[in-house]
């Protein structure tokens, strides 16, 4: 029962420490003395500081604090400055893109779009610049540059939401907004306008990738979980020198599924199913509406879809082609108001 | 450790008694509606169906009265649309019509009861006109009501004002129209199924003829231009379809082709008839009435009470769950519609997505 355990269950508690010194100029950024929090350490490292924020990191906080209050003050406004309402309504309050008829405009009014463009500007410069953040902070610690990438497929798929398709759809319109359920709304209604997203092979692809990332997180997880009475998961010794952690995780999975990665390369395959899921579905976003515009039509004309019989009898033809004509206006028999 | 534990437990509870709290109680029935192994199937919850089910029980009735004898017109005063009723007919339906519209106020609600021909209240104008539509609906769009037809008690169902009606929102001024500009939509409103979705786009298709088309009727871009927002709209649209008739979209829609008129089924060329029925009724019938009303029956802008598609089902896949009151009141029908000489064209769309 000992190593049955979903939380941390010991704590080894030791002076904190700062980690690697990093050069003296970057040093004078870190603040803060080092503390340890046990609520902390039964999820992860109790040792909480000394915290580096740096230029970038500064930059990137100040300007995602724009957009924030942006989006936030006017959701706020949205309901007459009633900060009940603001809460009770919050998961429904939103800040839209602009109005179809403001097309590529830069500029237009703040009440139809203005606000958006740039809420949006501000948000794009923050995020870019935490990316900035985190490639030089992997630098700055003798890294690779991974986790920097990985989160650049990200920022492409948000690029490519917001901005790059926008573009080329020629309207800021078609951009998503900012808000909680209105964001699902539109995830829904872009669906809906270009017949059916599901039918768009890069966001099936995505859909195996998002899955498969799940899936691949939950086995890794339950190895390491599964040998950590073995001292498993201390994974970079075993990478080194492997114990028989590692041997019994591999040989676990040659058993039940007849291959196995190695320590090394399950991190390499988690890293490629996560990048690849806002990579290939990003690709999948460009192409709707630029170069497809209906999938559900293009994966029966390329023999994708599957074709059901028809169970209601005979299908109705479209009314719209059928001569409808309204009947026509009436008249009032002596009571014309 | 294990005071945290019982530390815990109790946020926990509460924390899923709140996440809950939004979820319909099961249980759920599911019925199939399409070829198997398509998820095309109707939702139903029996419970709820059940607390229904009184709000759609037909009214009893003292069954038809005989046609014969001397013509209304001939011995009341002042008959204007029903002239041609025999008199037990015209009296029975004039009880009929007080027990589903005004219950509690009787003869009074319309009529001068010192002497009934006078016209000096509004309700008697507006009665005569809704008259004239429930004849109308059920002789020129048999196409959605087809032979069950409807009555006063379709929409009425013993209230002055239907239940379920529409106005227009009067323009909201938020931050000096400056900020906060919720563009009609971002409102948990029960017409738009509590999404964020418009929630009042009964003006732009139930009364103009705006287009609700969005999709795309080839693979590839051929000047199809509808925006996502114009999509958020017929989305808002579909969602007062659905919980005015209680049904999911499968109802109307094979959901993998929502567009297609092959594979859905044939529910959805109802639905196409009722919303030109709902532009008729209000745009004929609701809008030239609008200045019978005192101030207080009008909308927040002033416009006429409106029907959309809860009005008449409120909540049923077809009003009074299909059952045809018109066996009793047969001069509120007639034949159905001749045959229209087709015009030239539709009328040009008022959508900028159209062009």
């Amino acid at each position: 029962m000992e190593y049955q355990n979903l939380f941390t269950q010991v704590q080894v508690v030791a002076p904190p420490h700062h980690g690697v010194s990093i050069d003296p100029y970057d040093e004078r950024e870190r603040f803060g003395e080092p503390k340890l929090y046990h609520l902390l350490g039964r999820l992860g490292n109790a040792q909480l500081g000394p915290i580096y924020l740096g230029r970038l990191g500064i930059a990137s906080l100040f300007f995602g604090i724009i957009a924030f209050q942006i989006i936030g003050w006017n959701m706020l406004a949205s309901v007459n400055w009633n900060p009940i309402q603001f809460v009770r309504q919050l998961f429904w309050l939103s800040l839209d893109p602009p109005l179809p008829k403001h097309g590529l405009s830069l500029f237009m009014p703040l009440n139809e779009g203005g606000w958006w463009m740039m809420a949006g500007f501000f948000l794009t410069v923050s995020i870019l610049l935490w990316w900035g953040r985190m490639y030089r902070r992997a630098i700055a610690l003798g890294m690779g540059t991974h986790i920097a990438w990985g989160f650049l497929a990200a920022i492409w798929l948000y690029l490519v939401l917001g901005f790059i398709r926008p573009i080329m759809m020629g309207s800021w319109s078609e951009a998503v907004p900012f808000g909680i359920f209105s964001h699902l709304d539109w995830t829904a209604a872009f669906s809906l306008r270009y017949g059916n997203l599901f039918y768009n092979p890069f966001h099936m692809l995505s859909i195996v990738f998002l899955y498969g990332s799940a899936l691949l997180f939950a086995m890794h997880g339950a190895t390491i979980l599964a040998v950590s009475r073995f001292g498993g998961e201390r994974e970079i010794e075993q990478i080194v020198d492997r114990g028989t952690a590692s041997e019994r995780a591999a040989l676990f999975w040659r058993w039940t599924m007849g291959f196995n990665a190695t320590m090394e390369s399950i991190h390499r395959w988690a890293w490629w199913f996560a990048v690849l899921t806002p990579l290939v579905g990003g690709i999948g976003i460009l192409l709707t509406g630029t170069v497809v515009d209906n999938w559900y039509l293009w994966a029966v004309k390329h023999h994708v879809a599957p074709s059901y019989p028809y169970v209601f009898g005979t299908p109705l033809p479209d009314p719209a082609t059928s001569g409808f004509v309204p009947p026509a206006a009436p008249t009032y028999i002596g009571v014309k108001p | 450790m294990k005071q945290l534990r019982t530390f815990l437990i109790l946020p926990a509870l509460m924390l899923s008694v709140l996440v809950l709290s939004g979820c319909e109680r099961p249980p759920i029935e599911a019925v199939q509606h399409g070829y198997r192994g398509t998820a095309m199937d109707l939702i139903y919850n029996p419970r709820i169906l059940a607390g229904q089910a009184a709000n759609n029980a037909v009214p009893a009735s003292n069954g038809p009265a005989p046609a014969e004898g001397p013509k209304a017109g001939a011995v009341y005063q002042n008959v204007k649309v029903l002239n041609n009723l025999s008199v037990g007919q015209f009296t029975s339906f004039m009880v009929a019509m007080t027990s589903w519209v005004a219950p509690e106020q009787g003869c009074a609600y319309c009529h001068n009861v010192n002497n009934f021909a006078d016209d000096s209240l509004y309700t008697k104008g507006v009665a005569r006109n809704m008259i004239l539509m429930t004849q109308r609906v059920n002789t020129q769009w048999q196409d959605h009501v087809a032979q069950t037809g409807v009555t006063c008690y379709t929409c009425h169902r013993g209230n002055n004002i239907p239940q379920n009606v529409w106005f227009k929102d009067p323009v909201q001024k938020v931050g000096n129209g400056m900020l906060g500009n919720k563009n009609g939509q971002n409102t948990p409103v029960d017409s738009s199924g509590y999404a964020s979705l418009p929630k009042n786009t009964f003006a732009s298709y139930l009364l103009n003829n705006e287009k609700i088309r969005v999709n795309g009727e080839t693979a590839l871009p051929t000047g199809n231009k509808s925006s996502i927002n114009a999509t958020e709209s017929t989305y808002g649209l579909m969602m007062h379809f659905s919980r005015s008739l209680g049904v999911n979209c499968t109802y109307c829609h094979n959901t993998r082709a929502i567009a297609s008129w092959e594979e859905s089924p044939p529910q959805k060329t109802k639905a196409w008839y009722a919303i030109r029925m709902a532009q008729d009724i209000n745009n004929n019938y609701m809008v030239p009435i609008t200045g019978l009303f005192p101030p207080h029956r009008l909308g927040p802008t002033g416009d006429v009470a409106k029907a959309n598609c809860g009005t008449c089902h409120q909540g049923a896949y077809k009003p009074l769950y299909g059952v045809s009151m018109l066996s009793d009141y047969p001069f509120l029908t007639g034949p159905a519609k001749a045959t229209q000489k087709p015009k030239d064209s539709p009328p040009p769309a008022k959508s900028v997505a159209m062009k």
